[in-house]
């Protein structure tokens, strides 16, 4: 049945520029879903493992200004640069991950954001290399692959689809492995994780790096989707924001993520010109959520099937 | 030299400021084990309050702090009762979340109430006073004096009162307080509007001193984490004494070495402090 | 000689808990460690499977010194055990959790999991077989697909037990296996931990239950105030004077 469902939305994803006129409609879908690929890094940290990773928009800022920065000051094409900035992110997420997972629960959550905000200042005042707070802009768009060319909303909006697409399938493929479960399995009961001869801080740090990578390649599909990029991308209020879609969403889930970023871009946009004022309804909606019903949409809808399925 | 002694007086300024913002956040801490990470927007929305006592209600500066207090200490209280309790038993990151429920909230209610750009807010203490071959404005000096008389205020409500007294039986052992019969739930509220009041004061004594935005509170947060991962998470001297100390330290390092690196000090210093020390400086072996 | 404890001793603070002791487990044996409350046996077995590491003295498994090793290392080099509060994956499938007994077994990295490569393949599909079969040796094999926390408390001392058989250990520590179980129960485990003997593994058991020790131990350690006051057959320890005044009395019932 839930495979039903993916088809199903594999299908419109695929079918989406054909069905809906304005391409401003097409941009805000595109833009949801590169929030969505970074909202996939923050549940491999967070939901599979435990770990609330209060920097990871800083690591979305390393692959979209890798990116952008290679394009725009070395002259290096897309690809290369999108992979260096992927890179980036993962050796950034080693040493990032060695120091901090030294420390635990709350302490991590503070240096993770320590770390995620220093960077966030780096950008914003590296005036020479990054532009300050003005940015980087005329981010040259991909060149064409054979006739295939990616200056249009278009093709980008297809290549942002394919980056979610791997996303989720590099998320289906851990999960449900042995080093997935076994970042499950650590989240759940460290110290018989341990037992069972797991070397938790080893694990713990593929699962950060993995969760960074996928914050670069979002950050790199941002720089390459807008053509330009800021440092307001990389701050500590951007994280917290992925954690809302996340938590609303379903963490620990597979279409948590993606669901989550939907639905609350959805209503943003149904909210019109009072968008800004979104958060006096998600603000509240995340503490009752965390308090009545910390599965969100797809974890509730999994515990309801569930019970369809299964006897 | 005398650079190093206008320097040292920033410190003192921006110190005390500092220092009343993470004394509330190491009491909660140290009475609950809970980092309130809404605490910096708590700090923001008492700079709202008291501006708007000031700019839109005209109720005068001491007045709107009252107000500020008050009514930070009324928020503090629900968010004691409404969001931190009801979690108390559930995963850390939990409380984490709600928290960041709570600052989001926050910081629309005041992009809501005032817009989102820079306000100034006036103060009527303005003037420039010399002494000693030092230059301040009032504002500043009522800042030190101010702060020291709230702290001085705090100890000897913890130390001399019986309800302080409660406090302090909690911050040591919470069920070994519940089994001598002190009500932890009156005394993890009494914390809160504490700190959140306390906040309030220090979020109007920047008056004049400095421009106040919905989104400040983020900065506030994390520095204030910073100083008490420094002094010792759950320990009130120890965020004092850490708030001076990075004010110090940014005091010089802006004038020595880069004025927009500043604010990265803070968080230059807690990723020291925890790279090396994972479990805080002066944390208690377990 | 599997195991050897060698002066033993583990300080917190200004607190004692495991004081000089030492013994040896042989191959193929079942040890008990009694002692009355407090008297360090749940210590001892922490300080063993390198929990926390101990003040002073040594411990060699198989002729190799794990005094200071980490709790992983020393669980794959094949000391698997229980804890005294039943220690499960409570989110996650019984299935799951006895996979993770088997585990350590699995050399898969990220990478296999993402490429799909043979290795990880053949390595998921090994250790499915090895939580089943670990699941069948405890008895809960029906049980597979159930949350781990919602199984009731008998089945999930099972459970415990069936990860460290999956891990397929050389030694199990097994933390008061029969605690909080009825004696009807009680009796069913004692059948089990004999065919984990029988089985080949050498276990060494930490246990208040007289009934469940003495009709099962090949010898006995006991312990008070941390420090070994008998060792022998159980006939020779309940009849040792020592012990009996540890107990009071209590020596003879279950």
């Amino acid at each position: 049945m839930r495979r039903v469902l993916w088809i199903l939305a594999a299908a419109v994803a695929v079918a989406l520029p054909f069905l809906v006129p304005k391409s401003f409609y097409l941009q805000i879908i595109a833009s949801a879903y590169i929030t969505a690929i970074a909202v996939y890094g923050l549940n491999v940290i967070l939901g599979y493992t435990g770990l609330l990773n209060l920097g990871h928009a800083a690591f979305f800022g390393i692959g979209a200004y890798a990116v952008a920065l290679l394009q725009t000051k070395a002259g290096w094409p897309f690809w290369p640069a999108l992979l260096a900035g992927c890179v980036a992110s993962v050796v950034l997420g080693a040493l990032v991950g060695m120091v901090s997972l030294r420390t635990r629960g709350n302490y991590f959550a503070i240096f993770t954001a320590a770390v995620g905000v220093m960077i966030a200042i780096v950008f914003t005042n590296w005036q020479d290399l990054t532009g300050g707070n003005i940015g980087i802009v005329n981010i040259p768009p991909p060149p064409p692959i054979g006739s295939l060319t990616f200056d249009g909303d278009v093709p980008k909006y297809y290549l942002v689809l394919a980056a979610l697409a791997l996303t989720i399938l590099i998320c289906v493929l851990v999960r449900n492995s042995l080093i997935g479960r076994t970042f499950v399995a650590i989240a759940d009961n460290e110290d018989l994780a341990r037992a069972t001869g797991v070397n938790v801080a080893r694990v713990r740090l593929t699962a950060f790096m993995l969760s960074t990578f996928l914050a670069g390649l979002a950050g790199g599909m941002f720089a390459m989707y807008n053509g330009n990029l800021g440092p307001d991308q990389t701050g500590l209020d951007i994280t917290f924001e992925q954690l809302l879609y996340l938590v609303i969403g379903g963490i620990g889930t597979i279409a948590g993520p993606l669901v989550g970023t939907l639905v609350l871009v959805e209503i943003s946009q149904q909210l019109q010109g009072v968008e800004q004022y979104r958060f006096l309804i998600f603000g509240p909606m995340l503490v009752l959520l965390v308090r009545f019903f910390p599965l969100g949409i797809v974890g509730g809808f999994n515990r309801l099937t569930a019970r369809w399925v299964r006897p | 030299m005398h650079l190093f002694f206008q320097e040292l007086l920033n410190g003192l300024v921006v110190g005390s400021l500092y220092a009343l913002v993470a004394l509330g956040l190491a009491l909660i801490y140290g009475t609950m084990q809970v980092p309130n990470f809404a605490h910096g927007h708590l700090y923001m929305l008492g700079a709202y309050v008291a501006f708007f006592g000031v700019t839109v209600a005209h109720i005068g500066y001491w007045p709107a702090m009252l107000l500020a207090i008050v009514v930070l200490a009324l928020v503090g209280i629900l968010l004691e009762r409404l969001v931190f309790r009801p979690l108390s038993n559930a995963p850390e990151v939990n409380t984490i979340i709600a928290a960041v429920g709570v600052l989001f909230f926050l910081q629309t209610l005041a992009q809501v109430w005032f817009g989102g750009d820079y306000r100034v807010f006036p103060s009527p203490y303005d003037r420039v006073v010399h002494f000693a071959g030092l230059v301040a404005t009032q504002q500043q000096l009522i800042i030190i004096v101010a702060a020291a008389v709230l702290m001085i205020a705090l100890f000897w409500f913890l130390k001399r009162t019986l309800t302080g007294a409660t406090i302090e039986a909690v911050a040591q052992n919470r069920a070994g307080a519940a089994l001598v019969g002190i009500d932890t739930n009156r005394v993890s509220m009494m914390v809160f509007a504490i700190s959140a009041g306390l906040a309030a004061a220090a979020a109007t004594l920047i008056a004049s001193i400095s421009l106040i935005s919905p989104s400040m509170g983020f900065t506030v947060i994390l520095k204030a984490f910073a100083i008490i991962v420094l002094g010792g998470m759950g320990s009130v001297p120890g965020a004092i004494i850490g708030a001076y100390i990075l004010a110090f330290a940014e005091s010089f390092a802006g004038t020595y070495i880069s004025s927009n690196y500043q604010d990265a000090i803070a968080f230059g210093v807690l990723v020291l402090i925890l790279t090396f020390k994972p479990t805080g400086l002066f944390a208690k072996g377990t | 000689m599997l195991l050897r404890v060698r002066n033993i001793t583990k300080r917190f603070g200004g607190l004692v808990a495991v004081d000089d002791v030492s013994f040896d487990v042989p191959a193929g044996h079942i040890k008990a460690i009694i002692g009355p409350n407090g008297a360090g046996k749940s210590t001892l077995f922490n300080l063993i499977s390198g929990f926390y590491p101990s003040t002073s003295g040594s411990l060699r498994f198989e002729d190799a010194d794990i005094t200071h090793m980490p709790m992983h290392t020393i669980a794959r080099r094949g000391i698997a055990r229980t804890f005294q509060t039943t220690s499960l994956f409570k989110h996650q499938t019984v299935l799951d959790n006895a996979m993770m007994g088997y585990r350590m077994h699995a050399e898969s990295t990220l990478f296999d999991a993402l490429l799909r490569t043979p290795r990880a393949r053949r390595e998921e599909a090994e250790t499915r077989e090895a939580a089943f079969e670990a699941l069948n040796f405890a008895g809960i094999e029906p049980l597979a697909a159930r949350i781990a926390g919602s199984i009731p408390q008998e089945a999930q001392k099972r459970l415990a037990i069936a990860i460290a058989v999956a891990a397929k250990p050389k030694l199990i520590l097994l933390d008061e296996p029969v605690a909080g179980v009825t004696s009807e129960e009680t009796l069913e485990h004692a059948a089990l931990i004999r065919h984990m003997a029988r089985e080949g593994y050498t276990i060494c058991l930490v246990e208040h239950k007289m009934s469940l020790v003495m009709g099962l131990a090949d010898s006995i350690v006991v312990l008070h105030h941390g420090k070994k006051i008998a060792e022998g057959t159980p006939g020779e320890v309940s009849a040792d004077p020592a012990v009996i005044e540890a107990y009071l009395g209590a020596a003879t019932h279950a």
